[in-house]
């Protein structure tokens, strides 16, 4: 019997080596999937025991992010509340008992819970847990400008739209307000999502969870001359004097494309004979056409490169959370960016005026702006300043840094000088601030409705020292020309950020 | 005597780090264990040292883990753990001098296995908790009568095959029939109880022992091959073993299916599956090196019960997530050690009853601990067991205590004949 034994003494043995490796393969292989699992009650809870970082902004006094402490059973548990309702939700985003997340508090988790891999960080986190104590995560501070930002949502009202505003020099995001907005603490109410889901605001479009800001695509209109005049005048082959004769439309493929189309005139006007720096003044399409045509949509497409296009804008938000601008082509599956290999397959002259199938985001067309008045440098932006530790000590601050030079000084000094007329004598009056001299362009795009447009101002202040650059869209704007609706928007949030 | 300082050690490190009054249930542990430690002296001198301190350590685990979970659960556990070493104690005085008596009333043993496995089908006294018809309660005490209905068959077993093994290792074809009769018993055990474990524990251990005593490998492989057509069978028949098998292929899925405890339609890992996939969720908290005894999370942020049955069945996912992957493969490794202890016991024994009798409680035990925690780690359906000697329950530590007592008496009287020899 003694081998019989043996044998079955070392399938016994077998057994349960069998269990310690099934353990090591839920302990150590399985773990990091098994926490990410929605349904993991351990880790709906353990977020709960995490005093997650407050977030706030640099100046001001209010709270983005804060916690609720509450004592149940003996644990202390810290739910999440957002006293500053609507007011950067997109932004902030929320974090709620069902682990779904949105927003900084999605993309910046790590940091707020404390287990960004970090060493001291994970040093602390550790002692914190070993003494018994509360994990504490890390507080953000933010740039964004509660009174500025403020602001920007009453002028936007129940319009849908976005007002992002940024400082050229350091690429600081001040305001990043999009409209509707929605109240985060909502989200984790019973039904309190699909209540959220239904804010559609006035326009009836996207749903208020969208950051318009950055994720909003727009046709950009005339917005988009300053990239097509920066190519003609950094390619060298335009100066702001070369001349143009405008009979009122252009002829593209044959066709007369009228500047009735262009609506900021508000009728069909024939300029006669013009130069570039007026056809920019007065937004006519005919000679952005003609530019568009005589440069061709490779140039066009490759200087708008250059001031970020075709790539999604560095941010701390969420990457889904925000988009890249560009051409964009319709497919089953949705929308796609489009770049053309051959350029021929893009209309240059529509192009040129912002029509074709361009697709622009707020932050896209601020960071066009802000480069100008940034001298051709286009600046990096970001909303999270610096990320202090519960002890206080600076975990990570943020320096200004760019993305490059998109264009010549000398080209942004002539933008600049164009844009200055734009506002002083040209489709963007309404953006006047007396004793400040204010540099912009308005845009009206077509949205293929009649009489209902999508409203663009983007400017900077003040033009011979560039400090804030603000980019204001307004969709579905009934004869809403970009002039006259987005500007006054556009120019009140410029003085709330001067005055700051 | 060594190990029994360094369980304690270990036990009153984990208590204090909990609240310094629970002090006294190690210091109470301590004594008992030393009650236990002086009787095996007297009775048995010569077994096998390291049955008892294993059994004490694995016992303090389970109490401390208990104690964790619920400080009222404890005081019951530690209740019936001093009724089992009284137990244990009588058993080691009574049984002392010659065991072997057992054997003169093997037919006694197996009529009295089979009236404790039907126990719980009695109308009146049997409760069904969980699905599975298990239990018999009398007044305020449930009691799991398969507990003691396994020890009993593996006497009644040691004992007839003991007797019948020369025949049945011909192979003849009317001496199967024996084989057919467990096989049919077993099955009836998991169609009227529902419960796919005790029926494979039970038959586990007749297919070991009878293995041991034929040496015929034709009878293991034509047995399992009968319990997988029977479990097929009853699979089909009964919705309680198809559910537990369908959780174990697919215990998370992606979209609603049909949910019975509602009637309506969930997830089926927020339904059928939710406690096979909360604990494993339990064990990779873990990680490593465990949260730490009495900082694991086990309630939600309302403070209600994450896995109901965390003391009895699921305990090893309680365990593995404060202690860890050290701790968890230390808590196996102990039973690897006893299980270990116990062949070497039946290696030792020089006759037929004790071999046997060594060989089916140190393989019921390892085979216990396998089907409970190859469950909860996938590697098999998960069946509601009670993991030995660590589980809260108090059949399952009695009866545990008896195969330590059984295993204890083997190894001294084959000690003891070794020497006289």
């Amino acid at each position: 019997m003694n081998r019989q034994l043996h044998r079955l003494a070392l399938v016994t043995v077998l057994m349960l080596v069998v269990l310690v490796g099934a353990t090591t393969y839920w302990q150590a292989w399985a773990a990091g999937g098994l926490q990410d699992r929605q349904d993991n009650a351990i880790q709906n809870v353990i977020q709960f025991t995490i005093e997650r970082g407050l977030i706030v902004p640099e100046n001001g006094k209010v709270t983005f992010a804060a916690n609720r402490r509450k004592r149940v059973a003996g644990q202390t548990f810290f739910f999440r509340r957002y006293p500053t309702l609507g007011l950067a939700a997109q932004t902030v985003g929320y974090s709620t008992a069902a682990r779904s997340q949105a927003g900084l508090e999605q993309s910046m988790n790590d940091y707020l819970t404390g287990s960004a891999t970090n060493l001291s960080n994970a040093l602390r986190r550790t002692l914190d847990r070993l003494g018994g104590g509360t994990v504490k995560g890390n507080k953000l501070v933010l740039t964004l400008d509660p009174s500025a930002q403020r602001l920007a949502l009453k002028e936007l009202g129940s319009q849908c739209g976005a007002v992002v505003a940024m400082n050229v020099r350091t690429g600081a995001v001040a305001v990043l307000a999009s409209s509707p907005t929605y109240d985060p603490n909502l989200i984790d109410q019973p039904g309190g999502y699909a209540k959220v889901l239904k804010i559609r605001g006035a326009c009836g479009g996207s749903s208020a969870l969208l950051n318009r800001g950055t994720a909003g695509l727009y046709t950009p209109g005339s917005t988009f001359k300053m990239v097509t005049a920066a190519a003609a005048l950094d390619s060298g082959k335009f100066k702001p004097t070369s001349a143009f004769y405008d009979p009122g439309y252009c002829i593209d493929y044959g066709k007369p494309v009228s500047n009735a189309g262009n609506p900021d005139q508000g009728g069909t006007e024939v300029f006669g004979h013009v130069d570039l720096a007026e056809g920019f003044q007065h937004s006519i399409n005919s000679v952005f056409c003609n530019v568009g045509k005589a440069l061709g949509a490779r140039v066009i497409l490759d200087y708008a490169k250059r001031f970020g296009f075709y790539s999604i804008p560095p941010l701390e938000t969420p990457a889904d959370e925000r988009a890249a601008s560009g051409l964009y082509v319709y497919t089953k599956k949705g929308r796609k960016l489009y770049d053309p290999k051959d350029q021929n397959l893009v209309d240059a002259g529509r192009l040129g005026f912002g029509q074709e199938r361009m697709l622009v985001t707020p932050l896209q067309n601020l960071m066009v702006a802000a480069t100008i008045a940034n001298g051709g440098v286009v600046p990096r932006p970001y909303v999270v300043q610096r990320i202090v530790a519960p002890d206080g000590s600076i975990i990570r601050d943020t320096t200004s840094s760019n993305l490059g030079r998109a264009i010549t000084p000398k080209t942004a000094a002539e933008l600049t000088q164009m844009m200055v007329s734009v506002v002083q004598a040209g489709t963007g009056t309404a953006a006047q601030i007396p004793g400040v001299q204010v540099a912009g362009k308005t845009g009206t795009a077509e949205t293929g409705v009649p009489h209902v447009y999508t409203a663009w101002f983007v400017c900077f202040a003040p033009a011979d020292n560039p400090r804030y650059a603000v980019a204001v869209v307004l969709e579905k704007q009934l004869n809403g020309f970009g002039g006259a609706v987005s500007a006054p928007i556009a120019k009140a949030v410029l003085e709330n950020l001067l005055r700051g | 005597m060594l190990t029994a300082i360094g369980f304690a050690s270990v036990y009153i490190a984990g208590q204090s780090r909990i609240s310094g009054a629970s002090l006294t249930y190690a210091v109470f542990f301590l004594a008992l264990y030393l009650a236990a430690h002086l009787v095996a002296r007297f009775t048995v001198p010569r077994a096998d040292p390291y049955l008892l301190p294993l059994a004490g350590l694995l016992t303090a685990v389970g109490l401390t883990e208990i104690y964790r979970l619920g400080p009222a659960n404890a005081f019951k556990q530690g209740l019936w753990i001093v009724i089992s070493v009284a137990v244990f104690a009588v058993t080691l005085i009574g049984l002392r001098r010659d065991y072997r008596v057992l054997e003169s009333y093997k037919y006694l043993f197996g009529i009295g296995a089979i009236a404790l496995l039907f126990m719980p089908l009695l109308p009146g006294i049997g409760q069904t908790v969980n699905g599975a018809r298990l239990w018999v309660r009398a007044g305020g005490l449930q009691f799991q009568p398969g507990e003691l209905g396994k020890i009993a068959l593996i006497v009644f077993l040691a004992a007839y095959l003991r007797e019948k093994r020369e025949v049945l290792a011909q192979g003849r074809l009317k001496d199967w029939g024996p084989l057919l009769v467990i096989w049919g018993a077993a099955m009836m055990v998991l169609f009227v109880t529902s419960d796919l474990g005790s029926a494979l524990l039970y038959y586990g251990i007749f297919l070991a022992m009878l293995y041991v005593a034929t040496a015929r490998v034709s009878f293991v492989v034509v047995g399992l091959g009968l319990f997988l057509a029977g479990a097929a069978a009853v699979y089909e028949g009964t919705p309680h073993v198809r559910d537990r098998v369908t959780n174990w292929l697919h215990p998370w899925t992606t979209h609603p299916v049909y949910c019975p405890f509602t009637g309506g339609t969930a997830l089926r890992q927020d339904c059928t599956s939710y406690q096979e996939v909360q604990s494993l969720y339990s064990i990779a908290h873990g990680g490593f090196g465990g949260t730490g005894l009495g900082s694991g999370t086990f309630t939600n942020a309302a403070g209600q019960k994450i896995i109901p049955d965390l003391n009895t069945d699921f305990i090893y996912s309680a365990l593995a997530q404060e202690i860890g992957l050290i701790g968890a493969a230390a808590l196996v490794l102990l039973y690897m050690v006893f299980v270990l202890r116990g062949f070497r016991v039946a290696l030792l024994a020089n006759e037929g009853f004790s071999k046997l009798l060594a060989t089916g409680l140190t393989f019921g035990l390892a085979l216990q601990t396998f089907i409970i925690i190859g469950g909860i780690l996938r590697v098999i359906p998960l069946t509601g067991i009670t993991l030995p000697l660590v589980s809260y329950g108090g059949s399952s530590v009695l009866s545990n205590f008896l195969v330590l007592a059984g295993l204890m008496l083997v190894s001294d009287r084959a000690n003891r004949e070794a020497d006289g020899a």
